[in-house]
């Protein structure tokens, strides 16, 4: 094992490298004395199981860095892409993490997708004070002073998708169906409170959990049909991750559950993971995101084809956790114009209240809880394996890092400005941590 | 003056001809989906002859709204007018804007088709259409519905309907109460979960109603109860012939030879990436094969993953027989090759291989749901493992396979090319291992780790069946398979694996040959 992950670590470096010389060589000659160029680290697994997410992100924030340069770069410097491979081993990502920061000396690490891979960071991020952007949705429950949020909270995608079914489909009974670690596990907790405290009986609530790369869906999904027939509208609320969504589906899809029946609403289905998969069984399902690729406004056409051209493509899909990255290397840019320096102590200051288009028609702005707003988008799912947009926010919603459905959190807020500069206020004691976390 | 009175003309001249335009297409192309669903309710119920293809469009999604407020259809050669039915030229596509379609129009959809479809000429369109005004449940289809039984002419479709009728009537607030308690008696002789579904939201009827309901929805769930226990069996035979097709080849090269295959999960994967391969030239060059596509892949892929086999065990592991430790890190580490050997040549991502039509849905019995594509698994594995022991007891190859494990040096001095044969066996093992990679992926993702999640899996059936035993492997499977599937529901999917996994290690303790164990001399040396 440890040969193989040297020989990957090595494949990874040489990317890096070769990345890099591809991307430098012109202005080299260009400008005499060229000035150091700017690096910023990306901490994506390129290989294991987290590889087929993660891949695009990489790819699309070399695309993003290029794009800068060809726009002149930043503060009259170019930026270098630092790309390493952690390689879904969440040990390793805060070995590559410390790597990029100490050695490499990066301005910014944009990264992680797994919320045990952004626990595993968070310490050495702190340490260092250097920033992450962190690009995918999550369960909330955090705000680190090092880390930008980009991606949504519970309250930016799970309630509104549960308020959605509860208006629009009559829903009384509720499946929260979730594959086994933090993400499902905090999630459902929040819903599950959030659905009592709307007057759900605990009778018509069932939880169930099935391991990573589950395949075996049959007595599942009888069940769900068993409990979706007691007379009362029924849907499930899934936090299944990975390919298990695949299987799961398929099931779904064989033994007759139809969206008009039993609706499902995933959090962590999007359009790569529809892309391996025959979808018109799944006609109707639902998604809720803060970004579908069938958005249709200028901004998000003109980011469609920059990809498909960049990555020579025509059938590449786009993603919300890529415009995520989209938003946050945006913001970066834009806090680092203003702080005037690459120094991530300035940036974070100059980072909050920044706000920048995102790609669905709109304004993300930077909070001062390291969360950004976003709009909520619910989609059914079409037999193209795109999304179409059923229902949206009127405006953007602002993240509750701290769940307020939560004992243990609702009475926390998180404030970065001077001068509360805190990520866990308790507004009851007046204290900063004054509750665990 | 003059000005009043042209626009009094105006007006005249235009309101005929806005009521022309107001007609129940016309909440088609609105933007609000209770528009749209209410429109298609109103257009089934107008008798329109039009109605019935321009639903039809909205189911498949192919109903389109132009800017001028005329309504096509996207046929194969054109468009057509979906209130004349006549074709329609010259059509600038990219003003043209799709109908919205959600849930809540689906459901109205599938209620109008329903209604609609139930004087179709074919009983099978005829016995759909009412199992969709059965879950509409609209009182006013009634009508329709009475009109429908008078003139059926198939005995079975008319039952169907009858259902359908009790189920509008359910929701009619018109109804008598007699009329809804003989409702609630034909739901109740229907059974299965539509009725308990049914039955279960008649709380707030009368009384009389209530309590009725209230009994058939008892005496349903008691016969739900034993479906259930019957469910567990037939989901852990279902998982027992999967962990058999995996575990069958692993039998042989691990069972009767003793070797230490860590790569076996990557035959698996090889047999499915192949049948991916199959799919791809089939689309490509000939798609009315597709239905077909797994039975050229089951040759191709034992083929292919007995060839790879071959290549091994003559390559790396004749080596090694008699230092299993050597043999399983060298397996391992070919394992690893192999795994990285398919994701450079495919892709990391999820391949998709598609699911024949006659592979797709479920069949009801009784109250169980077994989905077709399980079900061929059961008897693909019932095949594979008849073919097997037909080679090994009846076939040449068999016999002297069965002559070199159980004497190696006297096989070896009747005249048997024991090294050739050493390679046929393992090629014939690893093989296995690729047809279950054509029915694996049916149901599971074909990724390159596709193997590794069922390397395990296997090793464990095969040592609970008692090394050398193929039969043993049958019942260990089978038992494997219906222990998780009643541990499921009652531990968690994840809670129920580490109990079969400790159970085991339990078991294996007290008896480290499996269950079944080889006796005789052979096993001693």
């Amino acid at each position: 094992m440890a040969s193989m992950r040297h020989w990957l670590r090595g494949i990874g470096l040489a990317t890096a490298a070769l990345a890099a010389t591809t991307m430098l060589a012109p202005q080299v000659q260009a400008q005499s004395p060229a000035p150091p160029p700017i690096k910023i680290g990306i901490l994506h697994s390129l290989s294991g199981t987290m590889a087929i997410s993660e891949t695009t992100l990489k790819d699309v924030m070399l695309m993003l860095i290029e794009e800068q340069n060809k726009k002149g770069g930043l503060l009259g410097r170019k930026l270098q892409a630092v790309v390493v491979d952690p390689a879904s081993n969440w040990p390793l990502f805060a070995e590559k993490a410390r790597q990029l920061i100490t050695v490499d000396k990066v301005a910014a690490v944009f990264g992680c997708w797994t919320s045990v891979s952004r626990k595993s960071v968070l310490p050495v991020f702190e340490e260092t004070g250097n920033i992450l952007f962190y690009p995918v949705q999550y369960e909330g429950e955090e705000s680190s002073k090092n880390v930008f949020y980009t991606g949504a909270a519970p309250n930016q995608q799970a309630i509104p998708a549960v308020d959605y079914l509860m208006a629009n489909e009559k829903v009384k009974r509720w499946v929260l169906a979730g594959t086994d670690y933090v993400y499902p596990r905090t999630t459902n907790k929040i819903l599950e409170a959030y659905l009592k405290a709307k007057g759900v009986a605990a009778d018509d609530i069932m939880i169930n959990y099935t391991p990573f790369g589950h395949s075996d869906w049959q007595n599942i999904v009888a069940s769900i049909k068993k409990f979706g027939s007691a007379g009362k509208k029924t849907a499930v609320v899934s936090t299944i991750n990975g390919d298990a969504n695949v299987p799961f589906y398929k099931e779904l899809g064989n033994q007759g559950i139809k969206a008009t029946d039993i609706p499902v609403v995933a959090f962590s289905v999007g359009e790569e993971e529809l892309a391996g998969i025959d979808t018109k069984p799944l006609v109707g399902h639902l998604t809720a995101w803060n970004y579908f690729e069938s958005v249709n406004n200028p901004a998000n056409k003109a980011f469609i084809a920059q990809w498909k051209a960049y990555t020579k493509n025509p059938k590449r899909t786009t993603n919300d956790p890529m415009e995520a990255h989209y938003i946050g290397f945006n913001m970066w840019i834009k806090a680092v114009q203003k702080a005037g320096t690459t120094d991530p102590a300035k940036v974070i200051d100059a980072m909050v209240g920044i706000s920048v288009p995102n790609l669905t028609g709109g304004y993300s702005a930077m909070m001062p809880n390291h969360h950004i707003t976003k709009p909520v988008l619910i989609g059914e799912i079409r037999a193209d394996g795109q999304m179409n947009t059923v229902w949206q926010t009127s405006g953007t919603v602002v993240a509750n890092e701290w769940s307020p459905y939560l004992e243990g959190s609702k009475d926390l807020i998180a404030d970065w400005r001077a001068p509360l500069s805190c990520g866990n206020f308790n507004v009851v004691t007046g204290k900063c941590g004054g509750a665990s976390k | 003056m003059n000005f009043l009175r042209t626009c009094l003309v105006l007006i005249l001249l235009t309101a005929p001809a806005m009521a022309q335009s107001e007609d129940a297409f016309t909440g088609l192309g609105s933007n609000d989906f209770d528009a749209i669903g209410a429109a298609i309710t109103a257009l089934a119920l107008s008798g329109d002859k039009q109605a019935s293809p321009t639903i039809h469009a909205i189911h498949d999604e192919t109903l389109y709204a132009a800017p001028d407020g005329s309504l096509l259809i996207k046929a194969d050669a054109g468009y057509v007018d979906a209130r004349t039915g006549a074709p329609v030229a010259d059509v600038v596509e990219d003003d043209l804007i799709a109908v919205r379609v959600n849930n809540k129009v689906r459901r109205a959809v599938d209620a109008a088709l329903g209604s609609l479809d139930l004087f179709a000429a074919t009983p099978d369109i005829r016995r759909k259409a009412a199992a969709a005004v059965f879950l509409s449940r609209d009182p006013a289809i009634l009508p329709a519905l009475a009109k429908a039984i008078a003139g059926e002419t198939n005995d079975s479709v008319r039952v169907v309907i009858r259902q359908a009728q009790a189920a509008s009537q359910l929701a009619n607030p018109d109804a008598t109460e007699a009329e809804q308690l003989a409702a609630v008696a034909i739901i109740r002789a229907k059974g299965g979960l539509e009725a308990q579904s049914l039955l279960g939201s008649l709380r707030d009827q009368t009384p009389a109603v209530a309590n009725a309901a209230g009994e058939a929805l008892t005496a349903l769930a008691r016969l739900q109860q034993l479906w259930s226990l019957v469910q567990s069996v037939i989901y852990g035979l279902s998982l027992g012939s999967v962990l058999l097709l995996a575990a069958a080849g692993l039998a042989i090269t691990f069972g009767v030879m003793g070797v230490i295959n860590m790569a076996h999960g990557e035959m698996v994967m090889i047999g499915a990436y192949t049948t991916f391969v199959v799919q791809e030239v089939i689309r490509a060059r000939a798609p009315w094969l597709f239905e077909a596509s797994l039975f050229i892949a089951v040759p191709l892929a034992f083929l292919v993953s007995g060839g790879i086999g071959i290549v091994i065990e003559r390559g790396l592991i004749r080596f090694l027989y008699g230092r299993p430790l050597e043999t399983l890190l060298a397996t391992w580490g070919l394992s690893l090759v192999l795994q990285q050997a398919v994701r450079s040549l495919f892709g990391a991502n999820n391949r998709d291989v598609g699911t024949p039509k006659w592979m797709s849905g479920a069949t009801e019995w009784g109250g169980v749901t077994v989905t077709y594509n399980r079900l061929t698994i059961v008897v693909f594995a019932v095949l594979v493992l008849a073919a097997l022991l037909a080679v090994l007891r009846y076939t040449a190859l068999g016999l002297r396979m069965r002559a070199v494990t159980q004497n190696r040096r006297m096989a070896a001095a009747m005249g048997i090319r024991t090294p050739w044969i050493d390679a046929l066996t393992f090629g014939l093992g690893s093989g296995i291992a690729g047809m279950a990679g054509v029915a694996l992926s049916q149901i599971d993702n074909v990724s390159p780790n596709l193997g590794q999640g069922y390397i395990i899996d296997s090793f464990m059936v095969v040592v609970f069946g008692g090394v050398g035993n193929l039969w043993g492997t049958v019942v260990s499977a089978l038992t494997l398979g219906i222990v998780n599937k009643f541990l499921e529901p009652i531990a968690g999917a994840v809670l129920g694996k580490i109990l079969v996994l400790v159970l085991l290690i339990l078991f294996i303790q007290r008896k480290p040959r499996g269950m079944f164990p080889l006796k005789g001399r052979a096993v001693e040396q």
